[in-house]
């Protein structure tokens, strides 16, 4: 295998598509109950790969595997134990990582549907299909894995032609990946931010920013005699049983959208042009998409650069947070001298920009769809919370789970001193639980350029964490690697 | 730095003393009775530490012997004002319960005298960086005060002109001042640098060039040999990068997150042979140098979130501890090592056993991330006790607290300056 193929028909479509033309979908979390019929079940089934289909296919199937799944598989320890810490170690389980990731108060994994205790998912089936075309599909593929399985949660998502239940368009800001491998395999400083990202970033064994391999499990090659799986391109006489994959988040999140607009509605005094304002300023972008920043033609080309201090779009506010689009290194004059005064801290403006950095290294590519009845503003004006149960199934890929969707969850949407800031999390996703010290971190600040910044307090929990898991989502021949008896034998 | 072995078959007894300081594990409770850091006035942060010599089976796979090492006890404390007389209040306040800790360890008995003992004990510091220099605890905790009663107190309108930012500047002056007169609000002025600081720290400045001076000639006429020496070693050292235990992972990360603020610390054996064993301290000298007069106000090159670092010398040389205490996550953490000065690390860290692959010492090496993060977390060991005076306070707080309180002593201050001040709360 020579560098610089991707072997598109090994990679499960998830990682290249978002499946938008299949609008329906639904989401199967299942505990195996008969390894056997299991086995046999995944050995065979058939999962849509990253190769374009025309015209695109009427109904698409991933799947992916918890650490759980594996060894219910019969997967051996020490293959388990080559995943990385974060997937062995689960979502939901470790209090450690709840506080880390802000899964207290009422996301704490105790109170969650599925994703802890007992109810962990051994295996996620993702039904994709074009409109009127699900519940064949999803009876079809139901009675197939019956034998096998037993279902914990069949996730069902809506259609809300691409907005998300508070209002907005979801889903702009994504990485472009880099399909055709042109950009060089070199650790090396980027000097402006971008969008185009290394294969490796999402997929194991590929070269990520870095230029170095995400650890994966590799094999021995006596355990693959009949070379089912890829050999890994940094060490071609081990099997890779990582590369093509990828690590996959899901995360179901209950959004309480009378709650987000009744309270920007009484911050805004009732004004719908200023309730308008604030929700946009809130999340960073107006529910049609623009970024509050700069309107631009390409809404997901534009950086903060401009904007140091959030006067035009506030500092925490949430594609902010979650995308701080910054380069490596803070912009200054042209020249060696400069470049070496910014890389010892010596220019006082760039340290100024530099408190969050290099955000190449912490994207996510973002799959995730809404599940229940859209609301709108008007009826989530006057209704009542406990009414509507509407939200995302988020969802995330990433080669790194620690690096990529622990670090933005933990350091940057969580984090009360983002970027220097007090008092506040994430506007939309923050569980407002008081700090150890007891300040408050329900707060939203939005920098004026006249005068002190004005404070909101009193933000209230929109979003309550109900479920989740961390799933391996294997390349196809690493699945039916993984399916066979061979993936059972000790080294 | 406080290092002394511990008596034989004590340990377990040890670790169940230090665990009842702590409010939640790992972070002491202020005012335990024990050693109730707390009443220390001027201390910043504390730990208390463990530290045995599990990882000198790095040594066997480099084919050297290795020297069974008993397991230590480590105290450490970051202070203002000269440290013996912290420890001299420490006996004082705490004399007590220290004795019911060092008397766990080797040598002590009951009528050791306390502060001679932990003078005995004291270790030189290699390198130390402060993030701000002369930052005192009674100044942040006051500008704290400040901060949050400035805060809460202005009325957050637009300023229409100059002159009405300056009114408002005025008017919160006048505010603070009947505070402090009612004694709500303190703000102790700043005590002046003592004199004999100063000349020691001029001396050092004026030293060490002098010194390296009078060695240039020799490094230059012996530059290719140590060129040679140095990439010989680079292309041959084993790399010794891996994972750690899932256990010991957990152990570490139950006391992560839960201050703003987190603590690190870590211990490495340095690589055998003495052309590592000079780079390094030479190295750690010129980094000591350059905290003391270049990286005194805010920053250590481009990392801006640690609060105090050190790197001290044990076992005659052969092992080095480095401690922390940063802002932000431990993963946060890491990541800005790697992409804000992997090369600083390198610098240093390259001449310990295992280190990932380095070319001209600050090419490579934490760049190389995976190896990096492993390596790093099998170094680290679990923080028994951990003290920080000002919980809930992050160094950009600090710093904007310390403007604040700045831009309100002025009264010369220009419109744009005035607004830039009014911004900070």
């Amino acid at each position: 295998m020579s560098a610089g193929t991707v072997e598109l028909d090994d990679i499960q479509g998830l990682l290249r598509f978002g499946y938008k033309h299949q609008t329906q979908a639904s989401f199967l979390l299942l505990q195996i109950k008969d390894r056997e019929a299991a086995r046999a079940w995944l050995a065979s089934v058939p999962v849509t790969s990253a190769v374009t289909a025309v015209p695109s296919p009427d109904t698409a199937l991933q799947l992916a595997l918890s650490r759980e799944g594996l060894q219910a598989l019969g997967v051996a320890d020490d293959i388990v134990n080559a995943f990385s810490p974060e997937f062995v170690s689960g979502l939901g389980s470790d209090a450690s990582q709840s506080r880390r990731l802000g899964d207290v108060g009422a996301s704490a994994p105790e109170r969650w549907q599925w994703g802890a205790g007992q109810k962990v998912p051994h295996v996620l089936v993702m039904l994709y299909a074009q409109p009127g075309r699900l519940a064949a599909f999803q009876q079809a593929i139901e009675a197939q894995c019956a034998n096998g399985f037993d279902t914990l949660v069949s996730l069902a998502t809506s259609e809300m032609d691409g907005i998300e239940p508070f209002g907005f368009v979801d889903g702009i800001s994504q990485p472009k990946l880099d399909w055709e491998r042109t950009r060089a395999v070199r650790d090396q400083e980027q000097l402006a931010y971008s969008n185009l990202s290394c294969l490796g970033e999402y997929l194991l064994g590929y070269p990520n920013e870095y230029g170095g391999y995400t650890d994966r499990p590799l094999l021995d090659p006596q355990r693959d005699p009949q070379a089912l799986l890829p050999r890994a391109e940094d060490l071609p006489a081990q099997a890779d049983l990582g590369r093509n994959g990828s690590y996959l988040v899901l995360r179901q999140l209950r959004q309480d959208v009378p709650g987000f607009w009744q309270f920007v509605n009484a911050q805004a005094g009732g004004d719908a042009a200023a309730r308008e304002r604030l929700a946009a300023a809130m999340v960073g972008r107006t529910r049609q998409g623009e970024p509050v920043v700069a309107s631009t033609q390409d809404i997901n080309a534009f950086d903060y650069q401009a904007d140091p201090h959030g006067m035009r779009c506030p500092l925490g506010a949430h594609v902010r947070r979650a995308n701080p689009r910054n380069a490596d290194l803070p912009s200054g004059e042209p020249g060696l001298v400069s470049w070496l005064k910014r890389t010892l801290g010596l220019d006082a403006q760039a340290r100024e920009q530099d408190r969050v950095a290099s955000t190449r290294f912490h994207r996510m590519l973002r799959r995730g769809r809404a599940y229940g009845a859209p609301v709108s503003i008007d009826r989530a004006l006057s209704g009542a919370a406990s009414s509507f149960d509407t939200g995302l199934h988020f969802i995330c890929l990433g080669a790194n789970l620690a690096r990529q969707f622990e670090f933005v969850q933990s350091a940057w949407l969580a984090s009360t001193r983002f970027d220097g800031l007090r008092n506040e999390s994430d506007p939309l996703l923050g569980t407002r639980e008081p700090a150890v010290d007891g300040s408050p971190t329900n707060e939203f600040s939005l920098p004026q350029p006249e005068g002190p910044a004005q404070r909101l307090s009193g933000l209230p929990q929109f979003v309550t964490v109900l479920g989740g898991a961390y799933f391996f989502l294997p390349g196809i021949r690493a699945l039916r690697y993984l399916a066979s008896a061979r993936s059972q034998g000790s080294p | 730095m406080l290092v002394a072995p511990l008596a034989a078959g004590r340990e377990a007894s040890l670790r169940a003393l230090l665990a009842t300081m702590n409010v939640t594990p790992g972070t002491a409770d202020p005012h335990n009775p024990i050693v109730p850091f707390a009443a220390i006035e001027r201390l910043h942060y504390a730990r208390l530490v463990l530290l045995d010599d599990a990882l000198q089976v790095d040594l066997d796979m480099l084919g050297v012997p290795r020297p069974r090492l008993p397991t230590v006890l480590s105290f450490m404390g970051d202070c203002d004002g000269p440290a013996h007389e912290v420890l001299a209040e420490l006996v004082q306040r705490a004399g007590e319960g220290l004795r019911s800790i060092f008397a766990h360890c080797e040598g002590f008995v009951a009528d050791t005298d306390l502060l001679a003992w932990m003078q005995a004990h004291d270790r030189p510091i290699a390198a130390s960086y402060v993030n701000w220099v002369g930052r005192t605890v009674r100044q942040i905790k006051e500008e704290s005060a400040l901060q949050r009663v400035l805060s809460a107190t202005i009325s957050r309108v637009a300023v229409n002109s100059g002159a009405q930012a300056r009114a408002l500047h005025a008017e919160l002056r006048s505010f603070v001042n009947t505070e402090a007169r009612a004694g709500r609000l303190v703000l102790t002025p700043d005590a002046p640098t003592p004199f004999m600081w100063r000349v020691a720290k001029l001396a050092h400045l004026l030293l060490v060039p002098l010194v390296g001076l009078l060695f240039l000639p020799i490094l230059i006429v012996l530059s290719p040999l140590l060129i040679y020496l140095l990439r010989t070693r680079e292309t041959t050292d084993p790399e010794i990068c891996p994972r750690p235990q899932a256990k010991a992972l957990g152990e570490l990360q139950v006391l992560e997150d839960i201050d703003v603020s987190n603590q690190y610390t870590a211990i490495g054996a340095v690589k055998p042979g003495l052309f590592r064993r000079w780079l390094v301290s030479v190295l750690l000298v010129l980094i000591n140098y350059a905290c003391r007069h270049v990286f005194t106000c805010g920053f250590l090159a481009r990392v801006q979130t640690i609060h105090f670092a050190r790197w001290v010398f044990i076992d005659d040389k052969t092992r080095v501890i480095f401690t922390s205490n940063y802002d932000g996550s431990h993963q946060g953490y890491m990541d800005d090592f790697i992409n804000k000065v992997a090369w600083g690390l390198n610098l240093v860290f390259s001449n310990g056993v295992g280190w990932p692959r380095t070319r001209w010492l600050i090419l490579g090496g934490a760049r190389i991330e995976q190896d990096f993060k492993r390596y790093q977390r099998r170094h680290q060991v679990p923080t028994q006790v951990w003290y920080k005076a000002y919980p809930g306070l992050s160094l950009h707080d600090l710093t904007r607290n310390q403007r604040i309180r700045e831009g309100l002593e002025n009264t010369q201050m220009s419109d744009a300056q005035t607004l830039a001040w009014l911004r900070l709360l």
